[in-house]
């Protein structure tokens, strides 16, 4: 079995793992919620072995480099850190319900990785710039922030609804985590991926510099990712000086992660100023 | 003024302030900066181009509108600091530490249980006890008891400073950068030397206080044709004399007296042939493809009127004409090949690629940038005796930012200052001792400036180790 092959098994699991959350919360039941931990957990270790695979076999094709030199490889990170971080959150809060908005994105993470057309899953050698020990680091600061901030809007979402006047009657919302328990974590996961953007933003910058002689050359990545930096900054300051709760931050928590998705995938859509399509006829 | 420093210390500013930075950031990601003005002109027709310029849409980043936001976050960051100085100076070094009473018995971080031994037999042990984890730490008497009051990492409380040096100081290395520093870029052919570079968007040349000489290019390939490694070997010069040699790869720069030195690009002297254009009709052409998305390049030969898949699926390719004399915008740009492209997705059309300009296609933003590196046959030169072999020049990028350690300064403060900020806390821990009939009653608070739901645990830890060593008290054995 190639490492493709292992990630592709590993995208099956996340999405059995995350209708069993999801069948856990609707039906209100224990049984799946237990055995969708341990499909995440199984997730999980077969994602790592896929990663690991990976990085054998582009040894054995005499290009080794950490796997995380391009979209796929890095969504695939980006699956594995998001269904970790949640393991540990399920185990600090014994709360299973978090699992129906959280692991249906490493599953969708996963499966554009492993299905849209446009992705290639070949190992590819490295191209020159990317020749740096500062990749690594980069890479993994970047998706551990990023991680945490779509575990940070999988719980503004269910804060969102949670908190509607009408979620008291209605039994599927009632079984969502209490409004202030999903304030708090909301905020730990906005603060640990705080750091770590700020980390991966810094090591980023730090590269730059010692590849190209500039820290900052506000191409349009860099600037999405201040772009999203400044949102989270916004929101710190709102919550920690102005007091600001509810669902005002679970607002600023979803913008923000639209700003992380941009970042990440948006930025190859942005228009171009040059067509010149008619020309030389 | 009272108005003016009630302005500039209001937290409403840092958030509007911060959300119009991320906000108007947006437009330069949208609109590519820095291009030719008439490229500009040609996309938004005469009106808007003049109102964008106006507006210095089209270098944003440096404009005075977005200047003056980043200096209002400067400004706002170190009038609130100045404003908060001397409550936080109190706050960070008391002469005594104060634990207010009134506020810490109505956390709901507390535990309590009662105990058979009277209040004074347990002050020592709890004392111990306590000290362990809080390095402040005294008694006072109360009524027929005692509160045990403790405390540590007050200190942390001034994380949120440093955090803010933290951005001050990268603002600060960014203007020393502005001020003291430059960017440039220089091509040099192989075997010859330079000491001008041309600075980065603006046609101004400056001389360096040496001159660098490209010994040799060589880029080798991966077996998919994708570029392995560009490596240039350079010699500085002063006064025709070598100061050092040095091989320069992507990542592995040269550095000499504040002036950087990286390997940017490469490219194959067009020769002198190539602007006489006497060549016949080429017959085939060696494209470069590199993908925008992966970064990857990959080489193809054609045939003229031939038609290629692009690489990665973007579509196919087809080698349509050549034209000795093309035009681009009005003006003469030269030999070009003219190709028509079909992408995967969106509307067909025709690529210009001149011979002259290896990045031209760069500018169309397309999935994939498509240069020429070969032409066959080649140009009929009758009259030049260069040998058959082709030169290559070097690309190079040459820096000096003497703000750079600030900023470096800056971003450790930035990780650290967070780090302190958002992970460590000013705990303090009170425990309250007073007799109950024969014996007492102990209850335990906890007030945490962050990461409550952490300290309650640890609340619990500390209370249940308190009831432990109070029941080994009760039946006589030491602790």
């Amino acid at each position: 079995m190639n490492s493709s092959q292992l990630l592709s098994v590993t995208t099956f699991i996340y999405g059995v793992a995350a209708f069993l959350y999801l069948s856990a919360w609707v039906f209100k039941k224990e049984g799946p919620g237990r055995v969708a931990t341990w499909t995440t957990l199984a997730a999980v270790v077969c994602n790592i072995a896929g990663f690991l695979l990976r990085w054998v076999e582009s040894y054995q094709l005499g290009i080794g480099h950490a796997p995380l030199s391009n979209l796929y490889e890095s969504l695939t990170f980006f699956s594995w850190t998001i269904a970790v971080l949640y393991l540990v959150v399920e185990r600090k809060y014994r709360n299973r319900v978090i699992g129906a908005f959280v692991l249906p994105l490493a599953f969708l993470a996963m499966a554009y990785a492993s299905l849209s057309p446009n992705i290639s899953d070949r190992i590819q050698p490295l191209i020159p710039a990317l020749k740096s020990n500062w990749l690594i680091a980069h890479v993994i600061a970047c998706f551990i922030g990023y991680a945490a901030f779509a575990v940070a809007f999988g719980t503004s979402l269910m804060y969102l609804l949670r908190s509607k006047p009408s979620a008291a009657e209605e039994s599927l919302l009632n079984r969502l985590p209490d409004p202030p328990v999903l304030e708090e974590l909301t905020y730990q996961m906005v603060v640990f991926g705080f750091l770590f953007l700020s980390a991966g933003i810094i090591t980023g910058a730090v590269w730059a510099n010692s590849a190209w002689g500039r820290y900052w050359g506000w191409d349009p990545k860099e600037t999405w990712s201040l772009i999203t930096w400044f949102v989270y900054a916004t929101l710190l300051h709102a919550r920690l000086m102005r007091g600001w709760g509810g669902r005002r931050i679970a607002y600023l928590s979803v913008i923000g992660f639209a700003a992380v998705l941009f970042t990440y995938f948006g930025v190859n859509l942005l228009p171009g100023l040059h067509s010149y399509g008619a020309m030389g006829s | 003024m009272n108005r003016l420093w009630k302005f500039f210390i209001s937290v409403k500013l840092t958030v509007v302030v911060l959300l119009s930075l991320a906000a108007t950031s947006i437009i330069g990601t949208l609109i590519p900066q820095n291009e030719p003005a008439e490229a500009y002109r040609q996309a938004f027709g005469d009106f808007f181009y003049r109102l964008f310029d106006v507006l210095d849409i089209f270098d944003m980043y440096h404009s005075w509108w977005f200047r003056l936001l980043v200096a209002m976050l400067a400004v706002n960051i170190v009038a609130c600091s100045i404003e908060r100085l001397s409550s936080t100076w109190k706050i960070l070094f008391p002469r005594v530490p104060p634990f207010r009473m009134g506020k810490i018995r109505k956390t709901d971080n507390q535990q309590a249980f009662n105990s058979p031994t009277p209040p004074p037999r347990l002050l020592e042990s709890f004392r111990r006890h306590v000290g362990r984890g809080f390095r402040y730490l005294r008694v006072e008497e109360e009524d027929s008891g005692y509160r045990i009051l403790a405390e540590r990492r007050r200190w942390t409380r001034a994380g949120v400073y440093v955090v803010h040096t933290s951005v001050v100081l990268l603002l600060a290395g960014g203007l020393i950068g502005s001020f003291f520093g430059f960017e440039g870029y220089v091509n040099i052919p192989e075997g010859e030397a330079t000491d001008t570079i041309r600075l980065r968007n603006s046609d101004q040349m400056i001389r360096l206080p040496f001159a660098i000489r490209c010994d040799d290019f060589d880029v080798s390939f991966y077996p998919s044709g994708a570029p392995k490694e560009f490596r240039s070997s350079l010699t500085l010069l002063q006064d025709g004399k070598p100061l050092l040699s040095k091989d320069i790869i992507v990542n592995d720069p040269l550095r000499h007296a504040g002036i950087n030195i990286f390997q940017s690009s490469y490219g194959r002297m067009p020769g002198e042939r190539m602007q006489q254009a006497t060549r016949p009709p080429p017959e085939s052409i060696t494209l470069q493809l590199t993908s925008t998305e992966t970064g990857m390049a990959y080489e193809e030969t054609v045939e003229m009127g031939q038609t290629f898949e692009l690489p990665e699926g973007a579509g196919t390719f087809q080698f349509k004409e050549y034209q000795p004399a093309a035009t681009f915008m009005g003006q003469n740009i030269g030999e070009a090949l003219i190709g028509h492209l079909t992408p995967a997705e969106g509307k067909p059309s025709d690529v210009l690629l001149p011979l002259r300009f290896a990045n031209f296609d760069k500018m169309r933003r397309g999935r994939i940038v498509i240069s020429v590196v070969d032409v066959q046959p080649e140009a009929s030169d009758t009259n030049l005796a260069t040998p058959p072999r082709q030169r290559w020049y070097t690309g190079l990028q040459v820096t000096s930012d003497p703000g750079v350690w600030v900023v470096y300064l800056g971003f450790v403060l930035m990780l650290t200052g967070c780090f302190i900020t958002f992970f460590l806390s000013h705990q303090q821990i009170v425990v309250e001792v007073v007799p109950k009939e024969e014996g007492s009653r102990v209850t335990v608070y906890g007030v945490a400036n962050r990461n409550r739901i952490g300290y309650r645990r640890r609340i619990e830890a500390i209370s249940g180790s308190l009831s432990g060593i109070a029941d080994t008290l009760e039946s006589g054995g030491s602790p």
